[in-house]
C-alpha cells in the first residue's frame, strides 16, 4: 500500500491526543502507513467560513498543496469536519478553474501549487474500503463479544453528500464493529448533529442536542458509544456532565474514538490507545 | 440607471462555490426546518427565514438568531427537495451579517468566528485555551463556572494542552492570507 499523507487536525494535538495515538496505532498494526504532512495549518473548523469563503478554501488548500507537493495520492484526515473541509474545497477547486486560479495566486506566497490530483479520505475509509472489513477481521485478536457499541456518524462524515452515498441510512460503521466481533447498536440518532462548535456559541442548544443523543443511546442500551471526530467525542464525552445536571439526568456512557475500540480488538495496549484519559469511563470497559 | 441587487440575490452571490440552487427555488415544504437539530432555539424556522429573505425583509433577517443557531451539520442541506444548500446559505447569511456589523445582539457566534480568523492568522493553527479568552466574557456566570470545573477536569486528565503551536512558515502564511483579504497588524 502506498503511504497517506496524514493530516491530523489541531484537536489531535490536544483535546483528542487519544485518537491520534490510536489512529496511529491502529495504522501499523494494518499496515497502514500515514505520513504527517509538513508545516500543516488549521483547515478552519467550521468558523472561519463565515467570515470569509475564499480565506477558508485558502486555507484548506494550502494543506492541500503541500501533500501534493510531497508526492501523496491520498489525503487522509481523522477528523470530520477537517475531512468534510478538505473533500470539498478539493472537489470545488477542481472543476472551478476561476477558484484554483484565484485560490494559487495566493498559494504563491508560500511556493505552493494546488493542482487537483488526490482523493480526499476519511481515516475510517481508509481501514474499511482500502484495508478491507475480511483483512481487520484475521487480525482480531480479542474479538469485542457482547460489547454494544452505538457507531456515531455525526454530520460532517456523511453530510454533505459525496456522489450516491447513502446519508440517510449509513451501514459502513456497523460493519466494520461487527468485523471487530462487537455489537452495533441500532438507533435512530445516529447522524443527529452533537451541536458542534454551538457548544461554545450556544450552549443551551448544544446541551439539549447531546442530550438527545444520549438519551437515544442509553434507550438503546449502549456499553459505549464509538465516534470518528474530536468535536463529537468532546460533545458527547466531557459535557455529558453538564448534561445531567442540566436535565437531571444520571448518564454515565463511555465515549470512545472508533480507532481506540478496533485497538482494543486488535490486542493494542490501552495506554496505547489513550485509554484512561476518559472523564466517563464506564464498568463494562473497564472489566474488558 | 443600474438597479439595486435585491437582498435575495445578495445573499445568493455569497454561495459561490458550492454551486447549489437558487434560494428562490423554495418550495417552502418545510422539511429543512423539520430536519433542524437546533430549530426550537431559532428565532424563525429555515423554512420561514427563506420566505423572508424572498420576501427581502433585510432587517428581520439579520436581526434574526436563526443562522448563528446553525451548527453547520447539513442535514437540511441533503434534504431539500428544492436542492438549496440550505446550510451553505446560513454561512452567507453569517458572512453579510459580519460584514454588516449588522447582528444580534448578546451572540456569541460573530465574536467566536472573528477572535478564531485572528487566532489562525497569528498562528496558523487553532488554540481552544487562547479561543477562550474571545467568548468567556459573553457566558453567564453560571456557564462560566461549569466551563472552569470542565476545564479543571481536562488539565487533570492531560487532556488540555498548555502552551499554543504555531507553523513555521508563518511569514508566507500571512502574506498568502493578505492575498485575500486585508489584514492588520498581527500580534
Amino acid at each position: 500500500m502506498k503511504p497517506y499523507a496524514y493530516f491530523p487536525g489541531c484537536s489531535l494535538e490536544s483535546l483528542a491526543k487519544s485518537y491520534h495515538l490510536s489512529a496511529i496505532e491502529v495504522a501499523q498494526e494494518l499496515g497502514v502507513e500515514l505520513k504527517e504532512i509538513e508545516d500543516w495549518n488549521c483547515c478552519g473548523a467550521t468558523a472561519y467560513f463565515p467570515v470569509d469563503e475564499l480565506l477558508a478554501y485558502t486555507l484548506v488548500a494550502r494543506n492541500l498543496a503541500i501533500a501534493e507537493k510531497e508526492g501523496f495520492l491520498d489525503f487522509v484526515a481523522p477528523c470530520s469536519g477537517c475531512y468534510k473541509n478538505a473533500y470539498f474545497t478539493n472537489a470545488y477547486l477542481q472543476k472551478d478553474q476561476d477558484l484554483a486560479e484565484h485560490i494559487n495566486y495566493a498559494l504563491e506566497a508560500d511556493n505552493l501549487h494546488f493542482e487537483g490530483t488526490m482523493r480526499v479520505r476519511h481515516l475510517i475509509e481508509v481501514f474499511i474500503d482500502d484495508v478491507g472489513l475480511d483483512e481487520i477481521e484475521k487480525k482480531v485478536s480479542h474479538p469485542l463479544k457482547g460489547l454494544r457499541v452505538a457507531p456515531y456518524y455525526g454530520c460532517q462524515l456523511v453530510r454533505p453528500r459525496k456522489d450516491d452515498e447513502d446519508v440517510e441510512n449509513p451501514q459502513f460503521f456497523e460493519g466494520l464493529l461487527s468485523a471487530i466481533g462487537a455489537e452495533p447498536v441500532e438507533y435512530a440518532s445516529k447522524t443527529r448533529c452533537c451541536g458542534g462548535s454551538l457548544i461554545i456559541t450556544n450552549r443551551k442548544a448544544a446541551l439539549d442536542m447531546v442530550h438527545k443523543l444520549l438519551k437515544d443511546a442509553a434507550y438503546s442500551h449502549t456499553d459505549v458509544i464509538a465516534t470518528t471526530c474530536p468535536m463529537c467525542n468532546v460533545n458527547l464525552e466531557v459535557y455529558q456532565n453538564q448534561v445531567n445536571q442540566e436535565f437531571g439526568t444520571n448518564f454515565s456512557i463511555p465515549v470512545m474514538y472508533f480507532t481506540q475500540i478496533m485497538g482494543m480488538a486488535l490486542g493494542i495496549q490501552p495506554g496505547r490507545l489513550g485509554i484512561g484519559k476518559e472523564l466517563v469511563y464506564g464498568a463494562t470497559l473497564r472489566n474488558m | 440607471m443600474t438597479a439595486e441587487l435585491s437582498f435575495s440575490k445578495e445573499i445568493n452571490n455569497l454561495m459561490y462555490a458550492s454551486h447549489g440552487k437558487p434560494i428562490k427555488d423554495c418550495l417552502q415544504c418545510g422539511v429543512c426546518s423539520g430536519t433542524c437539530p437546533a430549530v426550537e432555539f431559532m428565532d424563525h424556522s429555515p423554512r420561514e427565514l427563506i420566505g423572508m429573505i424572498g420576501a427581502d425583509l433585510k432587517g428581520d433577517v439579520l436581526a434574526s438568531n436563526t443562522f448563528w443557531s446553525c451548527a453547520s451539520c447539513f442535514h437540511c442541506t441533503v434534504r431539500c427537495p428544492a436542492g438549496i444548500d440550505i446550510a451553505d446559505m446560513m454561512y452567507a447569511l453569517k458572512r453579510y451579517s459580519i460584514w454588516k456589523g449588522q447582528y444580534q445582539e448578546g451572540l456569541i457566534g460573530p465574536d467566536f468566528s472573528e477572535g478564531f480568523v485572528k487566532m489562525i492568522v497569528n498562528s496558523g493553527r487553532s488554540f481552544e485555551p487562547i479561543l477562550a479568552v474571545t467568548y468567556l466574557p459573553k457566558f453567564s456566570a453560571r456557564d462560566l463556572i461549569q466551563e472552569a470545573i470542565t476545564a479543571t477536569g481536562l488539565v487533570l486528565k492531560g487532556q488540555m494542552p498548555l502552551l499554543p503551536k504555531k507553523i513555521k512558515r508563518l511569514k508566507n502564511f500571512q502574506q498568502m492570507v493578505r492575498r485575500i483579504i486585508p489584514i492588520g497588524g498581527t500580534s
